[in-house]
């Protein structure tokens, strides 16, 4: 069967995981169906012959069930009622999707066509990443090799959204007595 | 190109969800679907048909796939994990504050 098809009913499987966790009501069951979609992602990711991805996104998935659920069980007493405001809102938001979307097909034409990619630079690397860099694992030689500033550049993205993390949830402040709000 | 048309659909549904939805954690699982979309459209758009992943196994490998996007998109799952975790926080913030988690009456910006 050709990757194609495989593909089809993945994304198939993700748009409707996706819809049902946006419209069910309990949020415990729309984590989860969250979770169930980005499985499908690293699903996707070893069709695509990506097994690093693969992997990666189901750590991802799991650390981000952990915290989600974590975070917001035991929370559930927020039940929207639901008001004239939020309906129009709905049917506004479905209309403005589907424009973009109709909008946007003559877009994915231009595309090259599924299969061939154009692959200036990542043929370079490909053919000498083993000479030079000595990794086997192309992959990895060009996060730690070709575009290791990239690198250090997520590493220092991930750093700061931690420490946002804990300077938002500290509890106290630190200089009671040097500022000059008393809340 | 139904394949790229797919993945732009999931983008939209989490779009729809970011601009429809009241519910703040419902608002974080759309961002995290059209993250989602965003890495698996650079992943598709590097497939080669045919091809193998690209770790050298023996001596004369045949045609790999593109590493570069792959490598990127690593970088960028790691990062959606930091974002997701700063946002939880400022929602769990928010509803220390507010006691909701609807965006209609977390109106006063005030300290």
């Amino acid at each position: 069967m050709p990757v194609e098809t495989w593909l089809i009913f993945t994304l198939g499987f993700m748009i409707f995981g996706s819809i049902v966790a946006l419209e069910l009501k309990d949020i415990l069951s729309s984590i989860i169906a969250i979770g169930v979609v980005g499985l499908g992602v690293s699903m996707s990711f070893l069709f695509l012959q990506a097994p690093d991805l693969a992997i990666v996104q189901f750590l991802f998935e799991i650390f981000a069930l952990i915290i989600l659920v974590r975070a917001f069980i035991g929370k559930e007493n927020h039940q929207l009622e639901a008001s004239p405001t939020n309906r129009i809102l709905t049917v506004i938001g479905i209309l403005a999707v589907l424009v973009l979307f109709i909008v946007s097909i003559p877009v994915f034409k231009l595309l090259p066509p599924f299969g061939e990619p154009l692959m200036n630079v990542s043929q370079h690397y490909l053919d000498a990443g083993a000479t030079e860099t000595g990794a086997a694992n192309l992959v990895a030689s060009v996060i730690l090799d070709y575009r290791a500033y990239d690198t250090l550049g997520e590493v220092t993205v991930l750093f700061a959204a931690i420490l946002g993390v804990f300077a938002i949830l500290r509890s106290t402040a630190k200089h009671k007595a040097a500022g000059g709000s008393h809340e | 190109m139904t394949v790229y048309l797919l993945c732009f659909a999931l983008f939209l549904v989490g779009l729809y969800g970011v601009l429809a939805k009241r519910d703040l954690i419902k608002i974080i699982l759309s961002i995290g679907i059209m993250g989602y979309a965003a890495n698996l459209f650079l992943i598709l758009f590097g497939y080669k048909r045919g091809a193998t992943f690209p770790i050298l196994t023996g001596a004369n490998p045949g045609p790999m796939v593109d590493p570069l996007p792959q490598a990127l998109v690593l970088t960028s799952i790691v990062i959606e994990l930091g974002t997701t975790a700063l946002l939880v926080a400022l929602v769990v913030r928010l509803f220390q504050k507010y006691g909701t988690f609807d965006i209609a009456k977390i109106r006063r910006l005030r300290g």
